[in-house]
């Protein structure tokens, strides 16, 4: 249902949500030893949550992105094992807050364009 | 330690923020004792480090810190040859606690950061996650 009517922004707004949850997670352990900085394949994980969603099935919030998060390659290696490279991850985070802003313009868009036929003006 | 709740972005922030306080706090606390003297190499005070580990919650995919205690450094304390000091052995040394002035001020500045940054994650999320609630 909700498939038909935000087509592809509902998703990517989904996606986008967990995406900046796994970044925060980046940053609160950028003291911690040996911890390895993940992030999703956005594109993937909004193909596979498309795919696996789109027969109306309900799927798990977190299943579809879990198989696209993917360790960081660090650009430097360092002696305690950290890979968190706090100005990558802010500047990940950063677009990535933008472009959940972008999608739900979107969403907000489709929204009000629906509540003005339903009301007829 | 299993939590019941799932984590959210305000829980993780706010375990991130009181592991960066229990570091901030050591340090704090070996600095305050910097220069403090005992009369044997045992009793004089040594720096202690906050140790993190990571907490994932596998429901939401979130990993956040937690601190596990704190570790008492190795270094040895420095000895000094003071005869006058009233904390002085026999022989007149006393044991001066091993911390390091600049090391320590460097981990506050370096805390203090990853402070800021988690509050400046989480003013982002959260008025996101306002716009997301407040659009009709």
């Amino acid at each position: 249902m909700s498939e038909a009517i935000f087509g592809i922004h509902g998703a990517a707004l989904e996606v986008r949500s967990q995406r900046m949850g796994v970044l925060a997670s980046n940053i609160a352990n950028a003291a911690t030893p040996g911890y390895k900085a993940r992030d999703i394949d956005f594109a993937a994980a909004l193909d596979d949550r498309l795919t696996r969603g789109g027969d109306g099935a309900t799927v798990d919030m977190f299943s579809g992105a879990d198989a696209h998060t993917l360790y960081r390659a660090p650009t430097m290696p360092t002696l305690d094992g950290n890979t968190v490279e706090l100005n990558r991850e802010q500047l990940a985070f950063a677009e990535n807050a933008l472009a959940y802003s972008a999608t739900l313009s979107f969403v907000q868009g489709k929204v009000n364009t629906l509540t003005r036929a339903l009301q007829g003006e | 330690m299993p939590e019941a709740r799932p984590m959210t972005m305000f829980s993780l922030t706010q375990k991130a923020m009181s592991a960066q306080m229990v570091r901030m706090n050591a340090a704090t606390s070996n600095l305050a004792n910097a220069g403090s003297v005992a009369s044997s190499e045992a009793e004089a005070y040594r720096p202690i480090r906050a140790v993190f580990t990571t907490e994932l919650d596998r429901a939401s995919g979130l990993a956040s810190v937690r601190s596990d205690g704190l570790m008492r450094s190795e270094t040895a304390p420095t000895k000094r040859y003071d005869p006058g000091h009233p904390l002085a052995d026999a022989d007149g040394h006393v044991w001066e606690a091993p911390v390091d002035e600049s090391a320590e001020m460097v981990e506050i500045m370096e805390s203090a950061r990853q402070y800021q940054n988690m509050v400046q994650a989480l003013q982002t999320a959260k008025q996101l996650m306002l716009e997301t609630l407040r659009s009709k």
